[in-house]
């Protein structure tokens, strides 16, 4: 089956995410399913940018090292890039500002002639690769409508120019694939993660910006005003976590949005929540520390700082989606069950997740199921925290008549008054304990480990996270077992035990140095054959991770 | 729920002779007004810090978030959000507002957001056994400082003035008619309402004679005039013996933050079909 991988790169600061999507838009409006990388330093302006489009017939989560099209808008595309050409990659370049081998647009003068601004260079590039391609005129024109609201003319008259000037290439014509299934959206993972918080019934969103989730901060920012979300960015995380429990303690389902840095600055609050028992969802995008790290890049560090964040003993839900349903899926499940609870949840993904556009298929996410909170009947005299056989308490908000809702971070008797008498502070710890029964009970009956590739070979890949997406394409290439713990906390250990049975040797794949599943496993005596670990901040290609599995399991 | 036990069961810790009395007994007073007014107690809240100040939380039979240090603000912020509907106070201790919390504060001023905060200003941490503040003397001599602090403290009228504030008061435990009075205009007042409350910590700054001494009413002062308002808070810098002015320095009629916020939907859309609409623009 044909699959194509295109790279678009230039300088940072010259539109080159944008010109991906729309290069992306257009492979999924030819009826193949998309993937799409995007590699930016942690600048504004200058440096390089690139992102890679791949394309096939069936779902992928991954990009592959090589490419069959460099679109380059300089010279340093060409260089950086020389390692993916093969003999049949097609370059396309502003021959404006570079002299090459291959297909060279005029794309400064073009644009000038046209009296477009520099960026609209990347609709031209783009009209280049169509015309090279064979992809039809229209299929163009009308993703560029649909993706261009500024300057639409300008731009369709340099794509028309840079169409008919380049000549179909037969070897690399692209054909557009019989409409068997429906054209799926194509989006990032934090705009699946918006709308599935939209979807658990999100009111409020509180975020301080931080790559890799300024995006969710911006989408909720924009969502329409019908929807009743309150969006607010405040002075910082602290700030933002103590904000989150204000809106929860008022009754609105809340959740808030940062890199491992800034929840550092919300561990304080979230042990709070912890203590208060007031729910929140932190949506934590994982990017490589320590400390600023690489702010633009990928990593699955910080499951055991999520784990283990925040003083005090308490219990937390936290989730790692690999895919776009999946956190879809989660996002609005921990909405749902920290209320529930009256726990905080962590969704924990990562840049390669929340910035990288892949399809979404709402209708294959299963039905959430129906979870609400307990609420205060109105007749007993109201206590924030009445001890209960769930260790949940009934849920009042301020201005409910008749009832005074006392909420505390000190050790608190059931009204929420102080106390630090021996023997409600023993009750109360094992109240808020025991909300993690029910958490597991519920979990249960839900996708908390997926099982996918060859499901019944004897090798198995152990992943997490985006990582899971790529180890299921080497599961599919190779005919191995892909196993990928999806709930992270309370771990399904059971389940996960159940999935790895029968297998040979299972390898655990992700993206970090020291094995942070591996190490949370092995707390339950879950023990894998081998490791493959990678730590500078990009995510697997796909045939780098074939090529790694292969190694392995030699 | 008219004419409430306002005073909850919980056992009191000030230390005899503490000003916390006196701003409990204000705030006590205040309730009732409300309430006279037809404010229902059920649409009050109060948050706190953490502090001698913040037991206030639990000795007042009121919706109450007793908070973490320093962190009254963002969270009163958020309530009023959520619910303009409420009255929403705060009670925070200079080392929680003026060290911890400093950030907080000048946003909320600065947003001017419709929330009232008492700051219980005894220029010391009580609760922590008696170190120095922000708006400790330069010198003081607190367990952290043996030989004397070596800054000098920050005049926190002056900063909120500066941060935007709308409403700028200093009360002092002391004077209880004009406490309560504060108290209730600062409630009353659409928009951040700052009172810096001078309280007596009878354990460890002690310096009820020095207030006594210095301290006088505000009269036939324009509130709305910054300039005349600025002269007034300028006039004691919390460090050297100066006259120290009570009473309302400063009023400002802005819009308040949450009222800027668009009025929610009466009916919030049907969520799964704008989250399909939302869907097919990404095709
Ligand atoms: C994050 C954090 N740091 C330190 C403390 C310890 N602590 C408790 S109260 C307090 C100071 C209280 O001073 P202030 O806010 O002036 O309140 P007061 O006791 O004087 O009313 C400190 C430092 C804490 N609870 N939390
Ligand atoms: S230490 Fe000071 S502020 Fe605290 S209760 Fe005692 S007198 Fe009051
Ligand atoms: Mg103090």
């Amino acid at each position: 089956m044909p699959e194509y991988s295109i790279l678009i790169g230039g300088k940072a600061g010259e539109g080159l995410n944008k010109a991906g999507i729309i290069l992306a838009r257009i492979m999924n409006g030819l009826g193949y399913r998309v993937f799409m990388y995007y590699d930016y330093p942690s600048l504004i302006r200058g440096g390089h940018n690139f992102s890679i489009i791949r394309a096939a017939p069936r779902r992928i989560y991954s990009h592959r090292t090589g490419v069959d099209f460099l679109l380059a808008m300089n010279r340093e595309t060409l260089d950086l890039h020389a390692h993916r050409r093969s003999a049949g990659t097609v370059a396309i370049f502003n021959s404006d500002a570079v002299k090459a081998e291959g297909i060279g647009l005029p794309l400064s003068q073009i644009a000038k002639e046209e009296g477009a601004p520099e960026i609209a260079r990347n609709t031209g590039i783009i009209a280049g690769f169509c015309g090279a391609s064979g992809i039809p005129w229209d299929v163009l024109e009308s993703t560029l409508r649909k993706e261009i609201p500024r300057g639409l003319e300008s731009n369709l008259a340099i794509a028309r120019r840079a169409f008919s000037a380049v000549e179909p290439v037969p070897a690399a014509r692209i054909a557009t694939l019989p409409r068997t299934e429906k054209i799926l959206p194509f989006l990032t993972g934090n705009e699946a993660a918006g709308l599935g918080l939209l979807a658990g019934g999100l009111q409020a969103y509180v975020a301080y910006p931080m790559t890799p989730t300024s995006n969710l901060l911006h989408f909720l920012a924009g969502v329409p005003a019908d929807l009743g979300l309150t969006v607010v960015h405040p002075e910082n995380e602290i700030g933002v976590m103590l904000m989150a429990l204000g809106f929860a303690y008022a009754g609105k389902k809340v959740a808030v949005g940062t890199s491992g840095g800034g929840f550092c600055l919300m561990t304080e609050g979230f042990s709070l929540s912890g203590m208060s028992e007031i729910p929140v969802v932190v949506m934590l995008g994982q990017r490589p520390g320590p400390s600023t790290g690489l702010p633009t890049y990928s990593c699955q560090t910080e499951l055991h700082f999520a784990a283990n964040a925040g003083q005090g003993e308490f219990v937390r839900f936290i989730v790692a989606p690999g895919d776009l349903e999946e956190t879809y899926f989660w996002a609005s499940a921990a909405l749902s069950l920290s209320w529930k609870f009256q726990i905080p949840s962590i969704v924990l993904y990562d840049k390669n997740l929340a910035e990288h556009g892949y399809n979404f298929d709402i209708d294959s996410v299963p039905p959430l199921p129906d979870m609400p909170a307990m609420a205060w009947d109105r007749n007993t005299p109201y206590r924030r925290y009445a001890l209960t056989e769930s260790g949940v308490s009934p849920l009042a908000f301020p201005s409910a008549k008749g009832a005074v809702v006392k909420v505390n971070g000190y050790a608190h008797d059931e009204s929420g008054i102080t106390t630090e008498e021996a023997g409600m502070v023993t009750r109360m710890q094992e109240k808020i304990l025991r909300k993690g029964e029910g958490l597991a009970e519920d979990l249960r009956g839900m996708p908390t480990v997926t099982v996918s590739g060859s499901k019944g070979a004897g090798d198995t890949l152990l992943s997490w996270g985006s990582t899971a997406g790529v180890c299921r394409e080497v599961g599919e290439a190779l005919g191995l077992r892909v196993v990928q713990p999806v709930v992270l906390n309370p771990i399904p250990a059971g389940k996960v035990r159940e999935a790895l049975e029968g297998s040979r040797r299972v390898v655990t794949v992700e993206q970090n140095a020291t094995g942070q599943l591996e190490k949370l496993l092995a707390l339950h005596s879950i023990r894998p054959d081998g490791r493959i670990l990678k730590y500078d901040g990009r995510p697997f290609a796909l045939d780098e991770l074939e090529a790694r599995v292969r190694e392995a399991l030699a | 729920m008219n004419g409430r036990q306002l005073i909850t069961g919980a056992q009191n810790t000030w230390c005899p002779g503490c000003g916390n009395f006196s701003i409990q007994f204000a705030l006590k007073a205040l309730l009732q007004d409300l309430e006279k007014r037809g404010t229902s107690l059920d649409d009050v809240v109060l948050v706190t810090g953490i502090g001698c100040h913040a037991k206030m939380a639990d000795y007042l039979n009121i919706n109450t978030f007793y908070s973490i240090h320093g962190r009254v603000l963002p969270v009163a912020t958020a309530i009023k959000l959520a619910n303009p509907d409420l009255t929403v106070i705060g009670c925070a201790g200079d080392g929680d507002a003026y060290a911890e919390g400093l950030d907080h504060l000048i946003f909320a001023a600065k947003r001017n957001v419709d929330i009232t905060l008492f700051i219980h200003n005894n220029r010391v941490y009580g609760l922590t056994t008696g170190q120095y503040t922000p708006t400790s003397p330069l010198g003081f001599k607190g367990r952290s400082t043996p030989a004397g602090t070596l800054e000098y403290p920050l005049n926190p009228l002056e900063l909120m003035y500066a941060s935007g504030a709308s409403f700028v008061a200093r009360g002092y435990t002391r004077n209880q008619p004009l406490l309560k009075k504060i108290m209730a205009d600062a409630v009353r007042h659409q928009g951040f309402s700052f009172v810096d409350i001078l309280q007596i910590c009878a354990t460890y700054f002690d310096v009820h004679d020095v207030y006594d001494k210095y301290v006088y009413e505000l009269k036939d002062h324009d509130t709305h005039d910054p300039a005349k308002a600025m002269k007034r808070i300028l006039e004691w810098d919390y460090n050297n013996p100066a006259p120290i002015a009570l009473g309302t320095f400063l009023e400002r009629e802005i819009p308040t933050f949450d009222g800027r916020f668009p009025v929610q939907p009466a009916v919030p859309a049907e969520r799964m079909g704008k989250i399909r609409t939302i869907l097919e623009s990404y095709r």
